[in-house]
């Protein structure tokens, strides 16, 4: 079988480029998606607050991703539910099994990666203690909570302040269960300011910063964990440690781009996302492969998500239809002082574009601040300010042609504290 | 009555179970965990060690080196996965160079075959990410990894399968010398049995004074471990040990047989084979010196940490005879490293020593030894195929880590040994062994394993009882 264009993925970055290809003239797209229905992750995100951006309404996960499916449903997408790929070969053949069409290969002409990404686990930070049942990551309670109607405790401790560590707070206490506190290893929450207000605060659940869990007790189900302070270089600070009697650790400590695939494909890697190094068209190192939404770096908003993977459908449309490999000039970004990374990683100079999006993260919060973006012989491309900054939320650029058209060699972006 | 009563199913009481299943016997085996293979067995190194280490002369070298000549055939029989990658111990001083002499000799005594000095070039040759500083390294060809559990789990099914009775959840209370035979009290009632093996590791000493008499005592020494990604899986090729000490075999790196990186163990003394937590120094201790061997080890690859309890004693060998005070009960006891590698040639010693006990040893012409399991991603494409058409729940993969479909899973929990938990399935099929270690699966399995066991899903736990995972419905699950 073949397709003009494979999606990997059939959550919110699957769809929305699936919709974007479809827009731009596409006519052979098929969506893989391993689970039994579309929507990705969104179906168990059952609160409110999605499509602020998008659709300039408040909306829940399932209402967001039913919007997007019903705007696939009426092209001519081909989906394939309960269908996991296996590999993709540098050649865009897609290998997959399923029950309904056991293993097929789909030759593509392009291919999107729109796999999203997992939870960190306890075993990837090392909590020390014993390995009873009752430590989950966050979107696994969310999971029994949302979709299958199950609670997984009734005294709760979260380690991480990540958005969906955040909302399982709330979510546990509407339900009847008591979170004791939320304790973040870092100086500052790693979630949205609006969810540390609504799900820690409304509730009078307290949020423990510089803080982190250095052992769990129980045998057989969680039992207790004992919280310390921790120094600069988030080390427990003895003599600081408290004790909660409790029978269940979510763990919201960091999501991970799920990248398998794309290694096996041979694809270049950005060790500071853990996703594909992307031009930005969102074309990765191997030509006509594209990728975008939290398989190339995490989001914090769907909303944001949903754009980038237009730009990544419309991009692979045009790939399809004689597109070609950035091969030519081309200008790397890389992150200075107190950036973790950027996306796109490369500026394909060759191609046609009014202004590149720059998408990036702070690595500490910052006070009133500039942007500021430098080539390699240090003459400044670009400046923005903003009166604040924070790891929790993903910030952008726009970089216009004319001021990139300047620049000698990589794009260095960092952030330059205002003093007061 | 039965025959034999084997108290432990762990991979020794398993391998007893497995060997006198093909004889005319009833034998019992009695379990006090809800499912085999819960104690040592389920995490420990996974080595077969070649036996170039336990002195010449104990029965420890003996049986390690006949056990380590029958693992590869016997995994072969049973679907296990086992994969012969050899050893290196490593020396990174003069002094260490002429221990590793001492062990080549004492090996070549010992009888294990293809004992080799490699020269710091040739080890490195070999084994490219090893740290500069290593001068010297024993090679052992014969060395192994393999998958401890699943040997344990597939001799006690072909033993269940042969006739061989299971009592799990019985926890043996005492002994009663009958005369001609033994009386076992049970949490779950009395069984008589001709002759009873103490094969209850961590707890064998426990057993012992059960007869009224202390044969030794118990040292409880735990390991921990970090599990890393299947991405650092190749960081070494072979089982890399530095030079032992008085506490053990040291901290191993060794890739596993389902393509993850192993690092560890430590040795602390615990008080007992129930104190099986890491602790921060521990796990720092186990990464410095893992570190030591091959500098390159990525702890941010890492995906459990997990710790195992030996059974060691106050005897420096396997303590492998009749018991002082019940000359019916025969000890299995005292089985520390390199107690998986000799499980087989345990077996078979300990069926010798019960013939000599009396035990009529007479083969059943009808006696199938093989087990087969499909490993789904271990396929063909036109196996893959041929297989999905036949059962389509082949081609719904659950576990996305490890490639691990609903067909493997029901087909586990179908097996000779039920399993009753998220953890015995991941045992037997393997899903969530992975990177998000049960993250994503783990509510499927559960979905699954109460399905087809026809029970609620609150009832389902993640391993041994009492480690329930739900803790009630939701308030919207209530009205559903």
């Amino acid at each position: 079988m073949r397709y003009e264009l494979v999606i990997i993925g059939g959550g919110p970055a699957g769809l929305s480029a699936a919709y974007a290809a479809w827009g731009a003239g596409c006519r052979s797209i098929c969506i893989v998606e391993r689970d039994h229905a579309l929507g990705g992750i969104l179906g168990q995100c059952i609160h409110n607050g999605f499509g602020l951006h998008y659709f300039k309404e408040e909306l829940t996960g399932p209402e967001y991703a039913e919007r997007f499916i019903e705007l696939v449903g009426q092209t001519g997408v081909a989906i394939k539910l309960d269908a996991m790929v296996l590999e993709i070969t540098p050649d865009k053949r897609v290998h997959l099994v399923s029950s309904a069409g056991g293993y097929e290969v789909l030759e593509a002409g392009a291919i999107v990666l729109a796999m999203g990404c997992r939870e960190r686990t306890r075993g990837a930070i090392g909590i020390p203690g014993t390995r009873p049942a009752g430590v989950f990551t966050a979107g696994t309670a969310q999971r029994y909570l949302n979709i299958e109607g199950y609670m997984v405790g009734k005294r709760v401790i979260i380690l991480g302040s990540g958005d969906i560590g955040l909302i399982m707070a709330r979510r546990m206490t509407l339900e009847g269960a008591r979170v004791l506190a939320c304790v973040e290893v870092m100086p500052y929450s790693g979630g949205l300011t609006r969810n540390i207000v609504q799900c820690l605060h409304d509730f009078d659940i307290p949020l423990y910063l510089s803080h982190t869990i250095t052992n769990i007790e129980g045998r057989d189900r969680v039992q207790g964990v004992t919280v310390a302070k921790v120094d600069a270089d988030r080390r427990p600070i003895p003599g600081t440690e408290m004790h909660f009697d409790c029978d269940t650790v979510l763990l919201s400590v960091g999501l991970i781009p799920e990248n398998e695939l794309s290694r096996g494909a041979g694809i270049r890697m950005d060790p500071r996302t853990n996703g594909p190094i992307v031009y930005q068209d969102m074309q990765t190192s191997l030509g006509g492969v594209f990728a975008c939404g939290n398989v190339l770096h995490v989001h914090d908003l769907v909303d944001f998500v949903t754009a980038e993977a237009a730009r990544a459908g419309q991009a692979a449309a045009a790939y399809v239809k004689g597109g070609r490999a950035p091969s030519g000039r081309t200008l790397a970004i890389e992150n200075g002082a107190l950036v973790g990374y950027t996306v796109p990683q490369r500026i394909d100079m060759d191609a046609a574009f009014d202004a590149v999006d720059v998408f990036f993260r702070v690595r500490a919060v910052c006070g009133a601040s500039r942007i500021v973006v430098r080539d390699a012989a240090g003459a400044m491309i670009a400046s923005f300010g903003r009166a604040h900054l924070a790891p929790g939320e993903m910030e952008t650029i726009k970089l216009p042609r004319v001021s990139l058209d300047k620049a000698q060699g990589a794009l260095t972006v960092s952030i330059e504290e205002e003093t007061k | 009555m039965f025959d034999v009563a084997i108290i432990g199913c762990g991979v020794i009481g398993a391998s007893l179970a497995y060997t006198l299943s093909q004889y005319r016997l009833r034998v019992l085996v009695l379990e006090k965990e809800n499912d085999v293979a819960m104690g040592t067995t389920k995490a420990n190194s996974a080595i077969v060690h070649a036996g170039y280490d336990p002195a010449h002369g104990t029965l420890m070298a003996q049986l390690n080196v006949r056990g380590s000549e029958m693992m590869e055939a016997l995994c072969q029989r049973l679907s296990v996965k086992y994969a012969r990658i050899g050893s290196f111990v490593l020396a990174f001083d003069e002094a260490q160079r002429a221990q590793l002499e001492r062990m080549l000799e004492n090996g070549r005594r010992n009888g294990v075959p293809g004992l080799e000095l490699l020269d710091s070039e040739t080890a490195h040759r070999m084994e490219p990410d090893l740290a500069d500083e290593v001068c010297a390294a024993l090679y052992a060809p014969s060395a192994a990894v393999i998958d401890p559990w699943g040997l344990c789990i597939a001799e006690a099914e072909v033993a269940v399968r042969n006739g061989v009775t299971l009592a799990l959840r019985t926890a043996v209370t005492g002994l009663t010398d009958a005369g001609d035979h033994v009386r076992l009290h049970t949490t779950a009632g009395d069984y008589d049995s001709r002759l009873v093996v103490n094969c209850a590791g961590g707890w064998g000493h426990e057993i012992c004074a059960m007869t009224g008499q202390d044969e030794w005592q118990a040292y409880p020494s735990r390991g921990e471990y970090y599990l890393l990604d299947k991405s650092s899986g190749d960081l070494v090729s072979h089982v890399i040990f530095q030079c032992p000490t008085a506490a053990g075999k040291g901290i191993l790196v060794a890739p596993t047989v389902h393509g993850n990186l192993i690092v560890g163990p430590n040795a602390v003394d615990v008080d007992d084979p129930l104190c099986r937590e890491t602790t921060q120094a521990g796990l720092e201790q186990v990464a410095a010196i893992g570190r030591k061997s091959v500098p390159g080890i990525d702890l941010r690859q890492s995906i459990r940490n997990f710790a195992g309890v030996r059974a060691n004693t106050s005897e420096d060998d396997f303590i492998i005879r009749p018991a002082a005070a019940l000359p019916r009960l025969l000890h299995v006891a005292g089985i520390k490293s390199p107690g998986l590698s000799a499980a087989p040639a345990i077996a078979v010693y300990a069926t010798q020593l019960l013939a000599d006990m009396g035990l009529p040893l007479e083969k059943k012409p009808d006696w199938d030894g093989t087990r087969t399991q499909i490993c789904f991603k271990e396929l063909s494409e036109a196996e893959k195929t041929a297989l999905v058409a036949r059962d389509p729940r082949y081609g719904r993969v659950i576990c996305r880590c490890e490639t691990i479909t609903e067909g493997e899973i029901v087909a586990a929990i179908h097996s000779p040994i039920p399993p009753c938990s998220v953890d015995g399935i991941k045992r037997r099929a393997g899903a969530g062994m992975g990177r998000c270690q049960g993250g994503f699966c783990g509510p499927r399995v559960l979905d699954i394993l109460a399905r087809e066991r026809g029970v609620s899903p609150l009832t389902i736990g993640q391993d041994g009882d009492g480690t329930y995972i739900l803790a009630g419905r939701t308030k919207e699950g209530a009205q559903a």
